[in-house]
């Protein structure tokens, strides 16, 4: 069974949302639609209080090389623009919309045809997906046409399609393939067309059947396009971990998967290139999953962006009494969520409620030197040693040759530990202070 | 047996003297030329090795002071002028006198002040917490509570109030060295001068957020009304981005800002307790007098 | 309702715990214990009980009045170090013994290095290995097998590695030793009939155990496996040479509590290596030193003092045998 080498841990899957199907949610009387949506710098404003937009309309323009475009997710007037709280409370640049009707962009094509023959060139698909404002869509929100781009010399043998969906709770991937499965593999066949032509593989792993069942008989007519069961292990979905299984190869510490000649896409985000290059539909909506145990009503919405997380939750059946977290995304790499009137962005795949005996932590006790922390971590580090380390305080040089830089955040280590020990916790801070340390380094 | 006795005594002084010899001169040879005022430097300061001055420890402070064309700019601020004083007279050279400066924690959100809308249950460290949000309270910028600046302190002045949620300096131990501030992620600890009699007057609160808002979050905030700066005579107050800001090199410690602030936001710390309005004014003036110049010593 | 929880991720657990683990090993070591008891009967059982017993104790005294700090004596693993002192002392041993040797492993090995997770050597060896050179005569006179709670008649019967010992010394050669001593074959041994320590009476008691902590996933099998490869290879190669002074891979596997050391002693999270390689590395010192002890020592015993000197070497394993890491060369 193709899986990855190092590491890994084994929670319950917990896919209580599988068997519901992508229902439609239609947009609150309000939505806020955020600037800082994707990796980068935060789009600028291109609308302002009073102007009147449609769905699918620009309302942000992209700051910088690492940056996106934003479009509407509705049409109506703009309320304000003005800075919001998002998940976390920090204040973000919002763009707040008054909804009147639902009408798109004149030029999207909003039938359900699926449209097969890829006429754009590679620039023009490169383009298009830019001005789209697609970006991965996995929960990284890298923008996809700088991914798609790679710099001369490098060049893309294999395309990933990212299927794993490795999160416990989370089924939007799931869904998605199982109900347009075509469209994801057209999106894929454009990619692999702006790469260049290369080996495509839609992954995904062995606890979704009938998605591989779908998207295999979608990959039918695509001989270029092959569709590879991975076994069941977090984090399978993790972007290294996904190429060392398939390929064998290993990224390079430090180097993007390019250099390892592979470039990984989320299938939502393969589905957004179909619809923005064939159907002239940029990105502004996406498949949420809304779960969790104490929640009756679980469900797959196809929610716009801009949608407070309260609405969703309430078109979910409302706060359930014994919800006492909310998490935005799985359970290991999610953000738990401070603020629940922050709204739904490109790289919110899932709304997950756990309970107080689910999620509440043990108290710490001490380090019992068992090293199930190093047997799980996927990069082969050693969580046990960078806690200590970090907490020793002045260890930045030790740190860095312990290749805390190396660290993944999957949460595999801290959700092992017998001790009860916040790993992650320590360890992610000091990770960005060893950054720091090496960037202001290589600036000198 | 003596022969066994002597031949060992006699090996073992043998080895023995070997061995110094040999220690010796590899002493000499390795010797790490010095300039000898260094030493001399070090034994006046503290040897706390805390970083205050801004060296790695004392005898890298000792170094530098004897290294510096003139020393005036160099300070030790657990040593204090004292210090300073003596380290000049064996560098032959002259010492700024510097106020002494204390750590103040700019902060007044205490439980009752200040409710909780979430229950953080992360590691309980204020970076750790000020890097995943915004913290379990409605205001963004307030004391998260975790004690970082309590763990860094390395002369045990600042401790952790159980009831208020808010760190405590005691200003007799505090040095002015200034490792809780840095250690603070919201940046709220400032050092001030001490001020004359151990007192001075602070804004305490940090939110820059429009007033409604901040007082939503709080009951202690500074709503940036700016009343505090109409009213005080040496324009030592500024209010940018909806806070306050007591310049402390200006501050007379008139404290009539103090009773004008609407929320409280002011304080003045170290002040005597205002004597009772007295019924028999004139009685009662020279006894409250004599009692205020008691209280402040 | 509350206020909702807020935490950086990961926001669930898996089923480990500490007390678990613990509760797994005391569950992996319940039938060489029982076997102990039905074979040696109420001197064994109260044995078991003054260890544990005496352990729980020592670190309650301690963590609460000497040190002042929260008491963790729930989390079994005090538990753990008295019932692996229990089954390595000789089963007609007194009670004092068994308190003696527990307060010099909790109080002295483990206590004196900060509690759980801080000491060097595994405590329950320490006790052990204190008692037998303080107290040799109490600590050697063993005892065979008797039937059911048939109470224990302490006569100076040695272990079978002893026997060898004085054996050769005395000039005879191994072949002669084994004809005179018709308990000793390994089919014996296995389902015990030689004498010994509490534990080791029954070898495949042990090894139920170790199936057990596989399953359980509370121990690798690198470090046990590697011992008995290395064992058996070395005294493979010895006794093949020179028969008559060499016992042979076998016999040295199934005695001297090699087994329970193996599988219960060395695999001690705190006080053995934390990586696959350095594990390995472990398993053959232990191996080559208990065979060089056993075959060139003054002691018939190698296992505990082997155990304890790979202890020293184990900050070592773990700073040079680092994990593979992802990133630094191609997957082979």
């Amino acid at each position: 069974m193709i899986t990855f080498k190092i590491g890994g841990v084994h929670p319950h899957e917990n896919k209580l949302a599988k068997e519901s199907a992508i229902t439609p949610l239609a947009p609150p009387a309000k939505v806020a639609i955020s600037m800082a949506q994707h990796l980068g710098a935060p789009a600028v404003p291109k609308v302002a209080k009073g102007d009147k937009v449609l769905a699918g309309q620009v309302i942000g323009e992209p700051a910088g090389f690492i940056s996106g475009f934003v479009h509407s997710s509705v049409s109506g007037t703009v309320a304000a623009v003005e800075p919001r709280a998002d998940i976390a409370g920090n204040m973000v640049p919002h763009v707040v919309i008054d909804v009147e009707g639902d009408e798109w962009d004149p030029s999207i094509d909003r039938s359900e045809a699926i449209v097969r023959d890829i006429t754009a060139t590679r620039e023009e698909i490169l383009a298009k997906i830019k001005e789209a404002g697609i970006v991965g869509m996995g929960g990284a929100t890298f923008p996809a046409h700088v991914k798609l781009n790679p710099p001369e010399g490098k060049k893309a043998e294999f395309l990933l399609i990212n299927g794993a969906e490795c999160e416990p709770y989370v089924t939007s991937d799931d869904r998605l393939m199982r109900e347009k499965p075509e469209g994801i593999v057209i999106g894929a066949a454009i990619m692999a067309k702006v790469l260049g032509g290369c080996k495509c593989f839609i992954c995904i792993e062995e606890n979704k059947p009938e998605a591989i069942a779908a998207m295999q008989k979608a990959c039918a007519g695509y001989p270029g396009i092959e569709v590879l069961t991975l076994k069941k292990k977090y984090p399978q979905g993790g972007e290294k971990q996904l190429i060392d299984a398939v390929t064998h190869r290993q990224v390079p510490s430090g180097a993007l998967p390019i250099e390892a000649g592979c470039v990984v896409q989320n299938v939502a985000t393969s589905y957004a290139v179909y619809e923005a290059i064939q159907k002239n539909k940029p990105l502004f909506e996406r498949v949420m999953t809304v779960t969790g145990q104490c929640l009756s009503d679980r469900r797959n919405f196809l929610v716009r962006l801009g949608t407070p997380l309260s609405y969703v939750l309430e078109a979910a059946g409302g706060v359930p009494e014994d919800a006492a977290k909310f998490i935005s995304g799985g359970p290991m790499m999610g953000k738990a969520i401070a603020n629940m009137e922050a709204t739904t962005q490109k790289g919110s795949s899932c709304l997950l409620l756990l309970t107080e005996e689910q999620t509440r932590r043990e108290p710490e006790s001490n380090c019992i030197r068992c090293g199930k922390c190093a047997d799980a971590c996927p990069m082969g580090l050693e969580p046990w040693l960078l806690n200590k380390l970090s907490r020793a305080g002045g260890q930045m040089e030790a740190l860095e040759e312990n290749k805390i830089f190396d660290c993944i955040e999957c949460g595999c280590c801290m959700y092992t530990c017998p001790a009860h020990i916040p790993l992650l916790d320590v360890i992610r801070v000091n990770k960005a202070e060893v950054m720091k340390l090496i960037r202001s380094r290589a600036k000198k | 047996m003596d022969s066994t006795i002597l031949v060992t005594v006699a090996i073992l002084t043998i080895v023995g003297i070997v061995v110094a010899v040999v220690l010796y001169f590899v002493a000499q040879k390795f010797k790490v030329e010095e300039d000898e005022r260094i030493d001399l430097v070090e034994a006046c300061l503290p040897g706390a090795n805390c970083g205050g001055c801004g060296s790695a420890g004392c005898r890298d402070f000792a170094q530098r002071l004897v290294a510096a064309p003139e020393i005036g700019s160099l300070f030790c601020p657990v040593g204090g002028n004292d210090v300073m004083q003596k380290v000049a007279k064996v560098l032959g050279q002259e010492a700024v006198a510097q106020k002494k400066m204390v750590a103040v924690v700019r902060c007044n959100g205490t439980c009752e002040n200040r409710p909780k809308t979430n229950d953080y249950d992360g590691y309980a460290s204020c970076k750790v917490k000020a890097a995943l949000y915004s913290g379990d309270t409605g205001c963004r910028f307030g004391c998260l509570g975790c004690g970082d600046c309590v763990a860094a302190c390395k002369f045990g002045a600042i401790s952790m109030n159980p009831d208020t949620g808010l760190p405590e300096v005691d200003d007799e131990k505090c040095t002015g060295c200034g490792a809780c501030a840095a250690a603070c992620p919201r940046t709220l600890i400032e050092l001030r001068t001490s001020g004359p009699k151990n007192r001075r007057v602070v804004v305490l609160c940090r939110n820059m957020e429009k007033g409604a808002v901040a007082r939503k979050a709080c009951k202690a905030a500074c709503i940036g009304c700016a009343k505090c700066q109409k009213v005080c005579p040496f324009e030592a107050i500024t209010v940018e981005n909806n806070l306050a800001y007591i310049d402390f090199n200006v501050c007379k410690l008139c404290t009539k800002c103090v009773s004008e602030c609407p929320t409280g936001a002011i304080h003045k710390i170290n002040f005597p307790e205002k004597p009772a309005a007295p019924a028999a004014a004139p009685a009662a003036a020279p006894q409250a007098e004599v009692k205020a110049k008691e209280v402040t010593v | 309702m509350a206020n909702k929880i807020v935490s950086p991720a990961p926001h669930v657990h898996s089923e480990f715990t500490t007390v678990r683990l613990m509760r797994d090993v005391l569950i992996a070591l319940a039938p060489a214990t029982l076997v102990s008891i039905y074979f040696y009967g109420w001197n064994a059982l109260l044995l078991l009980l003054c260890c544990v017993a005496t352990c729980m104790a020592v670190q309650y005294l301690i963590e609460k009045f000497l040190l002042k700090c929260p008491v963790t004596v729930m989390d079994c693993s005090c538990i753990v170090t008295g019932v692996l002192l229990a089954l390595n002392l000789p089963p007609a041993a007194p009670w004092w013994i068994a308190v003696v040797g527990s307060i010099v492993a909790i109080g002295i090995a483990k206590m004196t290095f900060g509690g759980l997770g801080q000491n060097v050597f595994n405590p329950a060896l320490v006790g052990r290995v204190f008692l037998l050179i303080s107290f040799p005569v109490a600590m050697t006179t063993w005892a065979a097998p008797q039937s059911w709670f048939g109470g224990v008649d302490a006569f100076s019967g040695a272990t079978p590695l002893a026997l060898i010992n004085e054996g050769l010394r005395g000039g005879s050669t191994v072949q002669e030793i084994l004809a005179a001593n018709p308990g000793l074959t390994p089919g014996q041994m296995l389902f015990a009939r030689a004498g010994g320590s509490a534990g080791e009476a029954s070898v495949i008691a042990l090894l139920l155990g170790f199936v057990y902590l596989l399953c359980r996933k509370v121990i690798k099998p690198h470090i046990p496996v590697t011992i008995w490869v290395t064992v058996a290879v070395m005294t493979g190669i010895f006794s093949l040479c020179n028969p008559a002074e060499y016992t042979g891979p076998l016999f040295n596997l199934f005695t001297g509590g090699l087994m329970l050391g193996s599988i219960f002693m060395a695999t001690d999270y705190v006080t053995s290596p934390m990586t696959d390689k350095g594990m390995i590395i472990f398993g053959v010192g232990i191996g080559v030193l208990t065979v060089l002890i056993r075959y060139f020592g003054s002691y018939p015993e190698g296992v505990s003092f082997a155990i304890l000197i790979m202890n020293l070497t184990v900050p070592l394993l773990n700073k040079y045998c680092k994990p593979i890491r992802y990133g630094y060369g191609r997957r082979k």
